[in-house]
């Protein structure tokens, strides 16, 4: 049977980049659940924003591997020494993504606009103070700032550029990083979203949460954003979802 | 750095208007197969800037693209496509510099990682 994922003991490694953890396991595990829409979307570009140790986009390229010929990779990360373990590890696993040490996707937002088929992100989501966002070293890959939402909101609008008219983005979220207010987010940039993967570890609760565009969303976000009223359809489930998420979680941690 | 990412790449430091292409400084190419996909070359086609293709093309020591932007009748050429291919996704700027065109701010390429970081004072 052919690889579907990266190998672990092939991944590399460094003290300043982050290792793949439950966060990038769930990611790669809804890649893997949504595979076989992936082939049939048959991507001509695909990215991901930070990718550490490169266990995602390795996995990404493992999985569309033959059946999708032709598909480039890109991938970006901030810390540089993600970028070049990023490297290590695709190299390990006889696979090339084109790797850019930047800032999310500073310097590709220009030409690079409307070209990503698909894009994948497991963001630093943690809420930590404002002042570690941004710091270099490791703490770039979990620092999210206030409700961990820091970077991810300035992810979601370089997404949005990037992203092709038919492009979908995978992106890891926790439950303080309020997944619903998010979608909402994205839904008045007329995206709809679905929840990939669900999974809760004894410290978080994530969901890999899938946007793609459609227009009769951006329809119902302008009649119902400015009005508050509840929100319809694909996003009425899963908004539903989330908050029913969110509600078992806190009243877990009540009990506790 | 292949040049298909190189012609989607552009100088991000602040205050810059025209930051494509960016030049290229050249200390060592290599080059690496990759499977012939002639949907992805047409596809990707009417993306690409030609002319930023050909010079950086040049920069690396290829000189057999057309100067002229091709037509489209040229994608049902397979010794065109060849070139195309093998220009945009097999030549790599292993080592060497990405420059802004305006200020001339150097960005280092090391194992084939741009380095697009910029200093505070740029951002």
């Amino acid at each position: 049977m052919s690889l579907r994922t990266a190998q672990i003991r092939l991944v590399s490694s460094h003290p300043e980049v982050y290792e793949p953890c439950d966060d990038s396991f769930a990611l790669v595990d809804a890649l893997l659940a949504d595979r076989i829409n992936l082939v049939e979307h048959h991507p001509v570009l695909c990215m991901e924003v930070g990718c550490g140790s490169g266990y995602v986009i390795t996995s990404l390229a493992l999985m569309l591997g033959q059946e999708v010929p032709g598909v480039q990779y890109i991938a970006t990360d901030i810390n540089p020494y993600a970028v070049e373990v990023t490297r290590k590890t695709l190299e390990a696993h006889n696979v090339h993504a084109d790797l850019i040490n930047t800032d999310i996707a500073s310097g590709l937002e220009k030409r690079l606009a409307g070209l990503v088929d698909v894009m994948v992100v497991n963001p630093p989501y943690v809420p930590t103070p404002e002042d570690e966002v941004g710091r270099e070293g490791i703490a770039s890959a979990w620092a999210g700032g206030e409700n961990g939402r820091a970077v991810i909101d300035k992810i979601l609008p370089s997404a949005d550029k990037l992203l092709s008219k038919r492009g979908w983005l995978y992106l890891v979220t926790l439950t303080a990083n309020d997944p619903s207010q998010i979608c909402l987010q994205m839904m008045e940039k007329g995206y709809a979203a679905r929840i990939v993967v669900q999974r809760s570890t004894e410290e978080e609760n994530l969901h890999i949460i899938k946007f793609w565009r459609d227009f009769d969303i951006q329809m119902d976000a302008k009649d119902i954003v400015p009005n508050k009223a509840a929100p319809v359809g694909v996003m009425d489930t899963l908004l539903s979802q989330v908050h029913r998420l969110s509600f078992r979680r806190s009243a877990s941690s009540n009990n506790n | 750095m292949r040049l298909l990412t190189h012609n989607m790449l552009s100088s991000n430091i602040k205050g810059v208007a025209n930051g494509f292409p960016l030049l290229i400084e050249v200390e060592k190419v290599i080059e690496k197969q990759v499977d012939f996909n002639p949907d992805f070359l047409k596809n990707i086609f009417p993306k690409i800037e030609w002319q930023a293709l050909v010079q950086a093309s040049r920069s690396m020591g290829y000189s057999e693209l057309p100067e002229e932007s091709p037509e489209s009748s040229m994608l049902d050429s397979d010794d065109f496509l060849m070139k195309f291919h093998h220009v945009l996704l097999e030549l790599h700027l292993e080592e060497g510099a990405l420059v802004c065109p305006e200020t001339g701010r150097k960005f280092p390429v090391n194992k084939g990682i741009p380095n697009m970081l910029l200093h505070e004072d740029e951002v």
